[in-house]
C-alpha cells in the first residue's frame, strides 16, 4: 500500500520542521519526504491547506469500558479518537472494575489491539487506590508494568493527604506521574456549577474555585517534599493557575492540563438548564477563562486533554442536579483549539502541536514521534481553516452529550495514520 | 393584553408589564374572594395536573383553591423524594400526566430549573410552584401583591429580605421582581446565609438587623430551615434569635412603621416573635389570602396563552 500525501504544511516539533512537503509511506512507513514527489503506483492525497503533524494523544479520556459499555467502547472510542483526530488516548480507570489490577490493563490492551486493527494506541492509566476509594494504594508496580503509563483516581480526588505522598514517593520509582482530579471534597458537598453570582441567581449549590485551587496547592508541597511527578487534570481557575505557575517557576515537577470545554465556555452555558453544560470541574467564570488561556500561552498548562466523559441520553435526560457530570470531547477537541486558539492568537499550530501531542508523550514517557524517513508513521491531519456545524448525531462516540451543539466551528481532522493503519473522515 | 410568555418560570427577566398585569388581574379575583358565592367560570373545561415532588401544604392548597375557584378539574401528583429516587424520570412522571389530556401544569420540585426542563418537554403551560433555591414566582407575586396593598405602590420603597438568602427561593423571586418594579431591595442575614455574588444581583447585604431596619418600608422574614442549618451555617438557634429574631422591642427601636412579612410557615420566636406575627406590623395572612388571587390571576393569563 503506497500513499503519497502531496502538498501539506508538515509541522514537527522533533525535527523542526515546519514547511509544505509530501511524504511517501510504504505500508505504513515514511519512505521519503521531500518537494514534489511523485510515486505513479501510489495513491496520492492533496493536503494543500491542510497541516500535517505528529500524531496527537489525548491523555484523558473516558472509554467507560469494562463495565459502562452503554456509554461508550473501547471499540466506539477508538472510532470517536480516530475521527477526532487522534492516533493515542490515555482512558481514565473509574470503570467496573476499576483499573486497579493488571488484568483489566491486558483486557484493555487486548480490546484496543482488535478496535480499528489497532489504529489508534490506548493507554490505560492505573487506578491510585484500590477501587479508587482513596484507602489503599493499588498494586502501582504491576500495574505500570504492564503497562499503565500514569496513575489517577480520576472523577474522585484523592483526597488523603498521607496517600497522595505515599503515591507520589512510591510511582516516582517507576518514572510515571500521580494524575489528580483536584478538588477539595468538603467544599463541594452537593456542588452543581460554579460558585458565584450565576449559580447565585439560578440557586444551584455551587462548587467553589477555592476547592481547586487548595487541593493543587497541597499536592504541590507533597511532590516538592517527595519529589514526585505531579500532574493536574482539567485545570479550570485562575487560582489554581498561578499556583501551578509559582510552582513550576520553582522548579517543582509538575505539569497541567486543560480542557476545550474550560477554555471555551463560562458558566453564563448554564442558564438554560442545560445538562450538557454539566461537568466536574464546572465551567468557570470569564475571568477563570482568560487566566487559562494566558497559562497555555505561557506554558504552565503543558497540555490540551478533553476529558471525553460519555453519557447516555437518558442519564442527562433528568433534572440539573440530578445529572452525571461531563460531556464528550474527542470529536470537538481540535476545532475547538482551533477557533478558541490559534484564530484568537493564543496559541500558533506549532504551540497547539506540542500541547496535543509532544507534551503529553514526554511527560507519560511514551517514545517521541518524529516524522521522518524510515519511521512508521504516526500522523495527525487536519485543516485549519474549514469550517463546521457541529452535529452530535455525527458523533462515532456512542454517546452524544455535547454542549457545542449546532457550534459553528473552525478547523477540522483530516484523518491519521498510525501503525500501519490509516483513517481519513 | 396577553402576557408575553406561556409559562411562568420565574421572574428573572420577566417584563414590567407582565407583572404589572398579573398585580391587577389579582385585583378583581381578589374581589371575588370576598362574595358569598367565591366561584368564577373561566377555566371550565380546563384541566390543570399539580405535581408535586417536594412536600407542600400551603401551596399546594393555595393552588388547589385558586383552580377551583376559576372552575377548572384538578389532578393532584405527590411524590416524596426526587423522581430519580422513585425509578420513573420527571420526564416521564410528567408525559404521562400529560397524555391524559392535561392543559396546565403546577409543578414544585427539588431540583433548581426542573420546570424549566419540564417546560421543554411537554406542551402544557407549565407554573413554576418553587424549584429548589431558586425561585417561587407565586410567592413573589404575591408578596408585591400584598406590599402594593398595604402601602399602595412599590416603586421607591425599601424591601428588605431576612434570613437564608442561600437557600431561599422566595428570596430570589422578591429580589428579580421588586426590583423589576422599582424597588430598592436589601438583604439581611449572617455571612455564611448569603450566597456568593448576591450584590451582582442589584441588592444590599446587611449583617445586622439593627443597621437596615430604620432604612426600611417592609420586611421579609424568611423561614429558619433549624433542623438542617444549625451548627452548619449559624451556631445555635439561641444566638441566631438573639440576632437576627424579629421582635416588637427591635422594630419599635427602628422609629419607623415597617410592615412584616413572612412566606410560611413560621417558627414563633425563632426568626419572628409571637408578638410581632400577631401584631399590627403584620400582614401574614393577608399574603395568604392574595395568594390564592394572585394563583388565579397566573392561571386565568396563561390559559389563553397556548
Amino acid at each position: 500500500m503506497q500513499l503519497l500525501l502531496k502538498g501539506g504544511r508538515l509541522i514537527d516539533p522533533a525535527t523542526g520542521r515546519d514547511e509544505e512537503c509530501d511524504l511517501h509511506c510504504v505500508d505504513g512507513r515514511i519512505e521519503k519526504i521531500g518537494r514534489g514527489l511523485s510515486v505513479s503506483a501510489a495513491q496520492v492525497i492533496d493536503l494543500r491547506g491542510k497541516i500535517v503533524a505528529p500524531g496527537f494523544i489525548d491523555m484523558h479520556v473516558h472509554l467507560r469500558e469494562p463495565g459502562f459499555e452503554y456509554k461508550e467502547t473501547i471499540e466506539t472510542g477508538v472510532q470517536a479518537a480516530a475521527a477526532g483526530g487522534f492516533t493515542a488516548v490515555c482512558c481514565m480507570p473509574n470503570t467496573n472494575p476499576a483499573i486497579d489490577d493488571e488484568s483489566v490493563v491486558r483486557y484493555i490492551h487486548a480490546k484496543a489491539r482488535v478496535a480499528m486493527k489497532g489504529l489508534v494506541d490506548v493507554y490505560p492509566i492505573g487506578a491510585v487506590t484500590k477501587e479508587r476509594k482513596g484507602e489503599h494504594l493499588a498494586p502501582l508496580a504491576e500495574l505500570a508494568a504492564a503497562g499503565a503509563v500514569a496513575f489517577s483516581d480520576d472523577g474522585d480526588p484523592v483526597h488523603d493527604a498521607e496517600i497522595m505522598r505515599r503515591a507520589l514517593e512510591y510511582s516516582a520509582m517507576y518514572g510515571r506521574p500521580i494524575i489528580q482530579h483536584a478538588q477539595d471534597p468538603s467544599l463541594t458537598r452537593g456542588g452543581a456549577m460554579n460558585e458565584g453570582a450565576t449559580a447565585t441567581t439560578l440557586g444551584l449549590p455551587g462548587w467553589p474555585p477555592v476547592a481547586e485551587e487548595i487541593m493543587i496547592a497541597r499536592d504541590i508541597r507533597l511532590a516538592e517534599y517527595t519529589g514526585g511527578s505531579y500532574h493536574v487534570a482539567h485545570l479550570s481557575t485562575a487560582g489554581g493557575a498561578e499556583v501551578v505557575r509559582q510552582a513550576k517557576a520553582r522548579g517543582i515537577k509538575v505539569t497541567a492540563e486543560a480542557t476545550p470545554h474550560h477554555f471555551t465556555l463560562t458558566e453564563e452555558a448554564v442558564r438554560s438548564f442545560d445538562t450538557n453544560t454539566k461537568m466536574n470541574p464546572p465551567l468557570r467564570t470569564r475571568n477563570d477563562v482568560d487566566a487559562i488561556k494566558q497559562a497555555l500561552r505561557d506554558g504552565t498548562i503543558d497540555i490540551i486533554a478533553t476529558d471525553h466523559a460519555p453519557h447516555s441520553f437518558d442519564e442527562k435526560e433528568v433534572e440539573f442536579v440530578a445529572a452525571p457530570f461531563g460531556i464528550v470531547g474527542l470529536e470537538t477537541a481540535v476545532a475547538l483549539a482551533v477557533t478558541e486558539l490559534f484564530l484568537k492568537g493564543v496559541l500558533s499550530l506549532g504551540q497547539l502541536v506540542e500541547k496535543f501531542s509532544v507534551n503529553p508523550r514526554r511527560l507519560l514517557g511514551l517514545p517521541a514521534i518524529a516524522v521522518k524517513e524510515g519511521t512508521m508513521a504516526n500522523l495527525t491531519i487536519f485543516d485549519p481553516a474549514a469550517q463546521w456545524v457541529v452535529d452530535p448525531e455525527a458523533f462515532r462516540s456512542k454517546s452524544r452529550n455535547t454542549p457545542f451543539r449546532g457550534m459553528t466551528l473552525t478547523g477540522k481532522p483530516i484523518g491519521i495514520l498510525n501503525n500501519g493503519e490509516t483513517f481519513w473522515n | 393584553m396577553p402576557l408575553h410568555t406561556r409559562h411562568l418560570l420565574g421572574l428573572e427577566g420577566m417584563k414590567r408589564e407582565d407583572i404589572q398585569l398579573i398585580l391587577d388581574t389579582a385585583v378583581s379575583f381578589r374581589e371575588v374572594l370576598e362574595r358569598p358565592i367565591k366561584k368564577v367560570p373561566p377555566l371550565q373545561g380546563k384541566t390543570i395536573a399539580n405535581l408535586f415532588f417536594e412536600n407542600s401544604t400551603r401551596t399546594r392548597l393555595s393552588f388547589e383553591l385558586a383552580e377551583r375557584r376559576l372552575s377548572a378539574d384538578v389532578l393532584g401528583f405527590a411524590a416524596s423524594g426526587s423522581s430519580v429516587a422513585k425509578g420513573e424520570t420527571l420526564k416521564d412522571t410528567a408525559r404521562n400526566i400529560e397524555a391524559m389530556k392535561i392543559d396546565m401544569v403546577v409543578i414544585r420540585h427539588s431540583a433548581a430549573g426542573a420546570p424549566h426542563y419540564l417546560s421543554r418537554v411537554i406542551r402544557s403551560n407549565v407554573i413554576n410552584a418553587g424549584d429548589g433555591a431558586h425561585e417561587h414566582p407565586t410567592q413573589g407575586l404575591l408578596d408585591m401583591y400584598t406590599i402594593r396593598e398595604k402601602l399602595g405602590r412599590l416603586e421607591g420603597l425599601h424591601v428588605c429580605i431576612l434570613g437564608d438568602i442561600s437557600h431561599s427561593r422566595v428570596a430570589r423571586s422578591n429580589i428579580f421582581g421588586l426590583l423589576t418594579m422599582g424597588a430598592k431591595v436589601s438583604v439581611c442575614g449572617p455571612a455564611t446565609m448569603m450566597p456568593r455574588g448576591i450584590e451582582n444581583l442589584g441588592v444590599e447585604v446587611y449583617h445586622h438587623l439593627d443597621d437596615v431596619l430604620p432604612r426600611i418600608d417592609v420586611l421579609n422574614v424568611l423561614r429558619i430551615q433549624m433542623e438542617r442549618d444549625a451548627g452548619r451555617l449559624f451556631p445555635s438557634i439561641r444566638e441566631y434569635h438573639n440576632f437576627y429574631g424579629v421582635t416588637r422591642q427591635r422594630l419599635e427601636k427602628a422609629g419607623r412603621d415597617i410592615t412584616v412579612m413572612h412566606p410560611g410557615p413560621i417558627n414563633r420566636d425563632v426568626e419572628i416573635s409571637a408578638d410581632v406575627a400577631d401584631g399590627e406590623h403584620s400582614v401574614i395572612l393577608q399574603q395568604v389570602l392574595n395568594g390564592v388571587a394572585i394563583r388565579m390571576a397566573v392561571l386565568y393569563l396563561l390559559s389563553s396563552m397556548n
